[in-house]
């Protein structure tokens, strides 16, 4: 039975489109057949983070006015054998989604033998924001350990347990909490919320924390999934992510400040 | 006092009046025909059958009941000076079509929203010995939810307690005709006694409001955070003012 996974965060810039392509390329490399979709109408973005920006032919809202069938719409990435990324429009802009557009699809995907759906959220708590988690099983919310960020992520929790498909038929959408952009210096040093601030303040379930680091900027200007990138932090707290996902009990890294050896230190007197 | 705390202070509370919500008993006049000359004669009589009870008391005309073509009829400063020659003083109206809100604004009447929908049987005003005519609430039990209210919810417990299991968070709003029970967080606003009962309370584990507010009485934000702040609080009304203390500790 697929699983629509939505990763969603109300403020914007915080990780979705990083942490989607991360979650979705962890799972395809586990094995899983996984499909992404980029619901940010306009302001498409997954298709350069996934670096197929240049064999998108057909999109999600060509799918939706059935211009184009799923399978032509549908790429396959290169290094995944069982990844497929559905890309936005970047020339219609969000009215183009509709309930009933969008459900289509993404049955027909459950239909395609797809195991996970991830639906990357723009922005926001308006239309596409809104199509983008309206189906979802369950929900990954990305925050920053920031004021704002927070705030915004708790509405967009608000939403999803009120207006989504599941919230109408009265069920829950699993919600997850995952953490970017994490300085445990900054932290240390009391000018950065900790974990158990932003932990206490979401109530959710704690997915994972992405440490702030530079594999993530090289990555996505290569167009290579953080997660690809096995010896950096991001890397290795993404994969970390996605084991949770699947059920396994894995301990939270990256959490503490690190302490330099004697060693290292002397050779930073000493550079 | 710090300086700022003088500023929201004098603020707060200015020197010459106090302004709070209140909620008022009132006789509302529903009107079932725009015929004047029998609204006269059948007011005249009601007002008679106990002139004491109806003496100098504010009137607020309804028009649910009046179709719309009579709406168009009614001449209301007629209907106006009718009432105030039986003592009765016009002060607002509610609901009515556009041209009768023109003609109250005009005749400096306020204009009231229109209230819900009620029986037209059981709205009779009955004078005598009895009280004003006020809506009985209907008491509903306490109302409890288990999940955060997140930012931007709002939740209103009409005619009962509310009782949340987790914490509210900042940019929420819970009401309740009654009392509030919080066992988490006040980070929102919190709203008790909505309907003007004074004996109304909130109760949190932890204060961190942004503001709360009992039968209209209201603190906020700078005046919270002097007062108990992120303790396991009571809020109260004593002497017509917003107090907070502390709940018993646990050994």
């Amino acid at each position: 039975m697929a699983k629509i996974i939505v990763v969603t965060s109300g403020k914007g810039g915080v990780g979705k489109t990083t942490t989607s392509s991360a979650i979705c390329t962890g799972l395809a490399l586990r094995g899983h057949k996984t499909a992404v979709i980029d619901f940010d109408i306009g302001l498409r973005n997954l298709d350069l983070i996934m670096n197929c920006e240049r064999r998108v032919v057909y999109d999600f809202v060509n799918v939706i006015n059935e211009e184009a069938t799923l399978k032509q719409a549908l790429i396959k990435d290169k290094r995944c054998e069982n990844l497929f990324i559905l890309p936005a429009s970047q020339t219609r802009d969000k009215d183009a989604l509709t309930k009933e557009g969008v459900e289509r699809v993404l049955n027909e995907l459950k239909d395609m033998g797809f195991e996970y759906i991830i639906c990357d959220s723009p922005a926001g708590i308006e239309h596409g924001a809104f199509m983008a988690l309206y189906f979802a099983d369950e929900a990954i919310v990305v925050a920053n350990p920031e004021v704002s960020s927070v705030r915004d992520s708790d509405r967009i929790l608000g939403i999803l347990q009120s207006k989504s498909r599941k919230a109408e038929q009265g069920e829950r959408v699993i919600e997850h909490l995952l953490i970017t952009r994490y300085d445990p210096h900054r932290v240390a040093r009391g000018e950065m919320l900790g974990v158990a601030d932003v932990e206490e303040i979401l109530a959710t379930k704690l997915l994972g924390v992405i440490p702030e680091c530079q594999s993530v900027l090289k990555a996505s200007n290569q167009g290579v999934p953080v997660i690809h990138d096995t010896e950096s932090k991001a890397g290795k707290a993404y994969a970390d992510a996605v084991a949770r996902l699947l059920g396994e009990q894995v301990e939270h890294r990256f959490l503490n400040p690190e302490h330099k050896s004697f060693f290292q230190r002397l050779f930073r007197r000493t550079a | 006092m710090s300086k700022s705390a003088q500023r929201a202070s004098s603020v707060d509370r200015p020197e010459s009046f106090q302004l709070k919500g209140g909620l008022f008993p009132m006789n509302l006049l529903e009107l079932k025909s725009a015929d004047l000359e029998s609204i006269q004669q059948e007011l005249a009589e009601k007002v008679a059958q106990s002139p004491a009870f109806f003496q100098r008391s504010p009137l607020v005309f309804g028009f649910e009941q009046l179709a719309e073509p009579e709406q168009n009829q009614l001449d209301l400063a007629e209907l106006c000076s009718i009432c105030r020659n039986l003592t009765l003083l016009p002060t607002a109206i509610r609901g009515g079509n556009a041209r009768l809100q023109g003609e109250a604004i005009r005749l400096q009447l306020a204009v009231l929203p229109k209230g819900r929908s009620k029986n037209s049987e059981t709205s009779e005003a009955t004078a005598p010995t009895a009280e004003p005519e006020q809506t009985p609430v209907a008491t509903s039990p306490t109302r409890i939810i288990t999940t955060p209210i997140r930012s931007g919810q709002q939740i209103y417990a009409r005619g009962g307690d509310l009782i949340v299991m987790a914490a509210v968070s900042a940019g929420a709003e819970v009401l309740a005709d009654g009392n509030i029970h919080i066992y988490g967080a006040l980070r929102g606003r919190a709203l008790a006694g909505v309907q003007g009962d004074e004996n109304a309370r909130i109760f949190c584990t932890s204060q961190e409001a942004e503001l709360v507010a009992i039968a209209g009485q209201f603190m906020v934000d700078e005046v919270l955070r002097t007062n108990h702040w992120k303790e396991s609080v009571q809020i109260y009304l004593a002497g017509g003012r917003i107090q907070i203390s502390p709940l018993p500790k646990q050994n």
